[in-house]
């Protein structure tokens, strides 16, 4: 104890004070420098964000001020004789994105029931990691793979999904075109691939923060698992269900290399699933480089600021959905 | 100074002694993994009676209630051996259909757990798992089990709002109300009031005095006097065993085993 005490009488009451008083001073200091600090990097996104959004209307501007809407509902596209219209690759982009998701979803909400509910624990691991590992494989693996091995493949099972989904009335058109292998099915296709990691490891996620006590009292009552999936757990992990969806949808619009090799690239609005087509990011990809005279330059960053908006549009869309749902849930006043 | 603890109406009527069997365990083991959590326990619940087990925490009390209806066989793992006889068929037996037997045994958990839907869909949904409701009838049966679990009052002009828009207490009763509208013949109650205030805890067990007339009541409690107050039959285990199990009104009078007594008196737990 006496050896304690002669140590502590080096920092008495009063030195600790003035040393206090001394620092005060640069402790103000330092403080405001990390506050000024960390505000300057957030505002630099914003910055960042209003940057690009300038330079995408100054570069559209051309094709804005002289074809104005009619860009937008258009389908030409044909820089020889310097016509633009939009409406061919924003057609493409989202048909492509709708087939990713009402392929990816459901596969997604298959996994990730599997993996939070009936698999066993040994697998649990690695099968979760084999999901994520899907999201690190590059685009263009995913354009080749698509290209030289799923296309020659579904070019032999078009002719007869043609054949048979193909005569159903009203929904038959969507399974017919040309048997070529690549399109706008192809490409939504692979797109499914690409977004099922992120939607199927966003929902096992947000599925295992539901408390087994709410899950179990809905196995109490004598629920199947999918019932408890379906009426419990999906309503109380909502908000993160459709976070997952909307990653997902992001990736599948702005998808560039892979959509690229298997969309086939034809400036075409058709409802035959089987077409060739164009998204905007594949249309981007295809013809920046050669874009030599200002109007297609111009078009083709219209066409950005399409996909940009079309982001925005996303973001809206979940937040609106998220609302909505609550409401269904019934209100909590 | 010698520790009281003060029987309730239930306690002082005296057990029935025709009371026919509902539920009878037989040499039932449990294991968590290699983890012993059940040492033979042999008993059997009254039918229409409060049944309520104490003992102090990890005793196995909530892991006995949890074979009851098998809700461990959710976890892989979790097994239990022996037989546990109800309506004339092993529960234990692994051909038993558990949807059906969970529609038989209802439960409800130490904290509210209303599912995030309105307070009608709560009642309805366990419900729609059984029966084929028109209108009409599904809204007397959602208001008949907010009846019966004493809520109908307090929500009848709130149906449609979220369940979690409920107090505790009043969740606590939407869980039992949940219960009891698919029509169960048992209803476990494991700590049903430890997350509630005194109030909605006094509520509560009125509200099982009042179902013990028609339903099989198991209840699991940490709280002595709530035993004392609210059952007619008590069970103290320890360690994985059942020590005593008698009629509630002779447990806490003149115990018969030493442990129990001590636990009783205060002595530890």
């Amino acid at each position: 104890m006496t050896g304690l005490s002669t140590t502590h009488e080096a920092t008495s009451p009063t030195t600790i004070a003035a040393k206090k008083s001394a620092s005060a001073s640069s402790f103000a200091f330092q403080d405001a420098l990390f506050h000024r600090s960390t505000q300057f990097f957030a505002l630099l996104v914003l910055a960042t964000l209003a940057g690009i959004i300038a330079s995408l209307f100054i570069g559209s501007w051309l094709t804005l001020t002289q074809s104005g809407p009619r860009f937008f509902v258009t389908d030409v596209w044909d820089p020889v004789r310097n016509l633009y219209g939009g409406m061919a690759p924003l057609w493409g982009t989202l048909i492509t994105a709708t087939i990713a998701l009402v392929i990816g979803v459901p596969v997604s909400f298959g996994i990730a029931i599997f993996l939070t509910e009936m698999c066993p624990p040994v697998l649990k691991r690695p099968l979760g990691t084999a999901v994520e590992l899907l999201a690190a494989i590059p685009s263009i693996i995913y354009g080749m793979w698509g290209l030289f091995i799923l296309s020659p493949i579904l070019a032999e099972l078009q002719p007869s999904i043609s054949a048979t989904l193909g005569k159903l009335p009203i929904i038959g058109t969507i399974f017919q075109g040309p048997p070529m292998g690549i399109g706008v099915f192809t490409a939504g296709l692979i797109l499914s691939i690409m977004v099922i990691p992120f939607i199927a490891s966003v929902m096992r996620d947000v599925f295992e923060t539901t408390p087994p006590i709410l899950k179990e009292s809905a196995y109490g009552l004598g629920a199947t698992t999918w019932e408890v999936m379906w009426n419990v757990v999906l309503p109380y992990t909502k908000a993160g269900v459709i976070g997952g969806i909307m990653l997902g949808l992001g990736r599948a619009l702005g998808e560039t290399m892979a959509v690229t090799f298997v969309i086939g690239n034809a400036y075409n609005i058709s409802l035959q699933l089987f077409d060739a087509g164009n998204s905007i990011a594949s249309s981007l990809a295809n013809e920046f480089n050669e874009a030599s005279d200002p109007n297609h330059l111009s078009a083709l960053i219209t066409l950005g600021l399409m996909l940009f908006f079309l982001s925005f549009l996303v973001l809206a869309l979940s937040r609106w959905m998220l609302t909505s749902l609550s409401k269904k849930e019934g209100s909590r006043t | 100074m010698s520790f009281q603890v003060s029987l309730g109406d239930a306690a002082k009527e005296a057990p029935k002694t025709n009371a026919v069997t509902k539920i009878a365990i037989k040499n039932l083991n449990f294991f968590y993994g290699s983890f012993q959590g059940l040492r033979n326990i042999s008993m059997e619940i009254p039918e229409r009676q409060v049944t309520a087990y104490i003992g102090p925490s990890g005793c196995g009390k909530s892991t006995l209630l949890r074979t009851l209806n098998r809700m461990y066989s959710l976890y892989p793992g979790q097994r239990a051996e022996g037989e546990i006889i109800f309506n004339g068929a092993n529960v234990l037996d692994p051909k038993q259909d558990l949807n059906a037997l969970r529609g038989q045994i209802g439960m409800v958990f130490q904290k509210p757990t209303p599912f995030p839907m309105s307070i009608y869909d709560n009642i309805a949904f366990g419900v729609k798992l059984y029966e084929k409701l028109s209108k009409s009838d599904m809204d007397d049966r959602v208001e008949w089990a907010l009846k019966k679990a004493a809520l109908w009052g307090e929500v009848k002009d709130k149906l449609s709002q979220s369940g979690l828009s409920l107090s505790g207490g009043q969740q606590q009763r939407l869980c039992i109300a949940r219960g009891i509208a698919v029509k169960p013949e048992v209803l476990l109650l494991d700590e049903p009031t430890s997350a509630l205030d005194p109030i909605s805890t006094a509520r509560i067990e009125e509200l099982i005095s009042e179902l013990r007339d028609d339903y099989t009541i198991v209840i699991v409690t940490h709280n002595m006097q709530q035993a004392a107050r609210v059952s007619q039959h008590t069970a103290y285990m320890y360690l994985g065993e059942l020590i005593e199990f008698t009629p509630t009104a002779e447990i806490f009078v003149k115990p018969k085993d030493k442990r129990t007594e001590d636990y009783i008196t205060g002595r530890f737990g």
